[in-house]
């Protein structure tokens, strides 16, 4: 970090640019056509007056998102040099539109990407749109937790060995429970093969201003990354990053450790990923999502630091707190294992609840109904509150002080997690070919050797047991009217009672 | 000098306090304190612009709070005060020889500074051997604590700010279980007058009837707070707070006080037709349903 780093990073230029804009009293004959909020008075006293005054559009003075050269441009630099980036985008469509914009990048149609199964389903939905083909990995389950895990180097080795042609890897990091894969092992992996690795950063905002955090997907040399911004970097829901690292120059340089690490991917051109963008990507990015993101990133790259020390020594403290309540377990690096766990992002509060006799479900619920506490989401043996930079130790002692009293009035005999088994899919056709395809409705005991038109997701794990474009075979089915008679819950499907399936005709 | 301290008691309604002069103003980790000398009601105390307690009037809130549970429970040894870090409610509680603990959980050390330094007529109250001091979140504290206490008063501020934890289902839940089998909760229950006063006194004995077998509330006149007609939670798990009351056994304790005596105590419980039925609104059993679907985003 250079001495200038501080001073440069203290800037904002699309938010000083708005507010020059404001001061300066322009008369608006351009859209939005509510003209600074006049036009529309409960609306503007709704949101306030000075929302109204920065919901603007593309001028001259305040730059443009999809060909920017002032202002936006020079704050997309400082948030690749926050990030360690080659290059980052400022993206208005949610983390879903980098999700899309990588996979559109490095994948064209009938190009394959290994992923893992427990893969967003935004990137399956991506490859529905460019009509690249998955190539799936097993990303382990943890048993007693009932969740998907992260997928190791050795599997991914293995997918590259009988998937030579595939263009690239695309990882988790970390999971939504926090769960890191040997990210850095994989990176080295997929270039030394050719392949490109991007990843979905959409719960990992925060690892990039931390030396207590696992290992970020540019500092990991990734060659793209998506960041959800809006999640733990504190800007508004809907905005986020995309970011391009990867190698600069030198083609087959050794790395530090003297071990040739050869990339023999090809490096990401940063103005093709404009275009990609501009493929899909509003061409009126609000300005109040631009400039929350430009302010984000000022915060973290002065303050994200000790921000995130905060929160981390926050999640650790109720991690005791909620483990000496008795019962709960609130996971914690202890589970990493060097494999599938091979880290652990230390600000996810991911509580097991089954032990005392509740679903994550019920816990979520219960907070939310009798104590007015909101979570992130609850699943079949565990429930998460997702932590960042807006948290306070008292909130969390109210968490805590709940989530005791919700194991006396409500506490019942441990329950033990839901069988979890991996079944490797057999893509027949690509997700996109699976999607356009004449389907029709079979009885789901006859559909042995057909082609799913449909996803069947089961929780636990939350993995996939059938995506489009898959063969039903007969282990398949066998799982699936196992796990429903255990009680997982099985989502996705259209008739959710598994009496009928959709089917490629 | 036309200096006046003035608290909004509504968007539109607002008392104001002549001020002779300002004898400290800071900020600590948790709020703004302030206290100011007043030719009507003497030294006052307010935390985040909000008046806490007068010189002139503070008798009434601290003498209700402590005298009507001591009335009512036999035996009285362990005590835990929540907030108070004036000191009030702890300085009559200590002309209990009966009692032989009394812990005091305050958030903000610097009130009890503050308290011990302008307002010695509340804080001497700390100055008894029993009584000791923690300087922590009240909600974290009574987590840790099971099945010890005779008495807890819950001397909160508002339900918002610092105090907002101490009007929570899940520390009055904390609180039943820090309690023995026989133990006596009162808390500071807000005013039935203003809107949204009364609201938050209406969550608030929502929350504790959900908790306590015996929940009832009882009243008192304190010119300084918003309408001047404030109200008390009295939560207990056996005694009732009128028919188990020992009147003549607390007489005989010969304790000198200015606004309770056992009469009062008796006609506290008696309140006004629209502030039953505020309370009786919320006395109807708690759903407890949970719809089992998956929450959040998947």
């Amino acid at each position: 970090m250079d001495k200038d780093y501080l001073k440069r990073q203290n800037r904002a230029p699309i938010a000083e640019a708005l507010e020059d804009y404001t001061s300066e009293r322009v008369v608006p004959f351009d859209v939005p056509g509510h003209k600074h909020g006049r036009g529309n008075p409960e609306l503007t006293e709704f949101l306030g007056e000075r929302t109204m005054m920065l919901d603007v559009n593309s001028m001259k003075p305040l730059d443009n998102l999809c060909h920017p050269v002032s202002v936006i441009k020079e704050a997309e630099e400082l948030a690749a040099e926050a990030f360690g980036a080659r290059a980052a985008f400022f993206m208005v469509g949610g983390t879903t539109s980098s999700v899309q914009a990588m996979v559109f990048t490095v994948a064209a149609r009938g190009d394959k990407i290994i992923v893992p199964r427990n893969v967003h389903r935004s990137v399956i939905n991506a490859m529905v749109l460019c009509g690249a083909v998955p190539v799936y990995v097993d990303p382990g389950a943890h048993e007693q937790l009932g969740i998907a895990l992260g997928m190791t180097p050795a599997a991914v080795e293995e997918a590259i060995a009988e998937n030579p042609d595939a263009k690239a890897v695309f990882l988790n990091n970390p999971t939504y429970y926090g769960i890191c894969s040997d990210l850095a092992g994989i990176v080295k992996l997929a270039h030394a093969h050719g392949m490109q690795v991007v990843v979905d950063e959409a719960h990992g905002t925060h690892l990039s201003f931390s030396d207590r955090l696992p290992v970020s997907a540019m500092s990991a040399g990734a060659d793209m990354a998506a960041v959800s911004m809006h999640k733990s970097g504190g800007s508004l829901t809907q905005s986020a990053f995309l970011l391009v690292g990867g190698k600069t120059s030198d083609a087959s340089g050794n790395d530090e450790g003297g071990e040739a690490a050869v990339n023999r991917a090809p490096q990401i051109d940063p103005a093709y990923v404009r275009q990609i963008i501009n493929l899909t990507q509003t061409t009126s990015g609000s300005y109040l999502f631009l400039s929350s993101l430009d302010l984000s990133r000022k915060r973290l790259a002065l303050h994200g630091k000790e921000l995130f020390d905060k929160v981390i020594d926050m999640a650790e403290y109720a991690r005791d707190e909620i483990n000496n309540i008795g019962g709960y377990y609130a996971i914690g690096s202890e589970l990493i294992n060097g494999a599938d766990i091979y880290d652990f992002d230390k600000t996810k509060l991911v509580i097991h609840t089954l032990p005392v006799g509740l679903a994550g479900i019920e816990v979520y619920d219960l907070l939310r109904d009798e104590y007015d506490i909101q979570m992130e989401f609850g699943d079949f043996g565990n429930c998460l509150a997702y932590l960042s930079v807006g948290d306070r130790i008292r909130d969390l002692e109210r968490l805590v002080g709940a989530l005791s009293e919700i194991r006396r009035h409500f506490g019942k005999e441990p329950l033990v997690s839901l069988p979890n088994s991996y079944i490797a899919p057999v893509v027949v056709l690509s997700p996109q070919e699976a999607f356009y395809a004449d389907t029709e409705h079979v009885g789901f005991d006859s559909s042995v050797g057909r082609i799913s038109a449909e996803s069947i997701m089961c929780y636990p794990p939350g993995i996939p047991v059938l995506a489009p474009g898959e063969r039903i075979t007969e282990e398949v089915l066998e799982y699936l009217r196992f796990a429903q008679e255990k009680g997982c819950q099985i989502t996705g499907a259209e008739d959710s009672s598994l009496q009928t399936i959709r089917v490629v005709k | 000098m036309d200096l006046w301290f003035s608290e909004f008691h509504t968007p539109s309604v607002k008392l104001a306090i002549q001020v002779s002069r300002q004898l400290y103003s800071g900020r600590s980790d948790f709020q703004q304190i302030d206290v100011f000398e007043s030719p009507e009601f003497g030294r006052f105390l307010t935390l985040d612009g909000y008046m806490m307690l007068t010189q002139k009037d503070e008798f009434i809130y601290h003498e209700m709070m402590a005298h009507v549970p001591m009335c009512v429970h036999p035996d009285v040894r362990k005590v835990l005060v929540i907030g108070a870090g004036d000191g009030g409610v702890v300085r009559e509680l200590v002309q209990y020889d009966c009692i032989e603990h009394i812990d005091v959980v305050e958030i903000d050390e610097e009130v009890v500074r503050i308290a011990k330094e302008y307002l010695p007529f509340t804080a001497c109250g700390f100055d008894d051997p029993r009584v000791e001091c923690h300087f922590e979140d009240g909600l974290k504290y009574v987590r840790h604590h099971e099945n010890e206490y005779d008495l807890i008063l819950v001397d909160s501020t508002d339900p918002f700010g610092p105090g907002e934890g101490l009007f929570t289902k899940e520390f009055y839940g904390n609180c039943y279980t820090a309690l023995k089998e026989d133990g006596i909760m009162v808390n500071q229950n807000e005013s039935p007058f203003y809107a949204n006063d009364a609201r938050a006194m209406q969550r608030a004995h929502k929350r504790i009837h959900t908790n306590f077998p015996i929940c009832r509330v009882y009243q008192a006149h304190i010119p300084t707070y918003p309408s001047g007609h404030w109200l008390f939670g009295f939560a207990s798990k056996k005694y009732h707070p009128v028919r188990d009351m020992r009147a003549a056994a607390w007489k005989e304790l010969g304790i000198e006080t200015k606004y309770y005596n056992t009469n009062l105590h008796r006609g506290a419980f008696a309140l006004p037709n629209y502030v039953q039925k505020l309370l009786e609104a919320m006395e109807e059993l708690p759903n407890n349903d949970t719809t089992n679907t998956l929450g959040g985003k998947s």
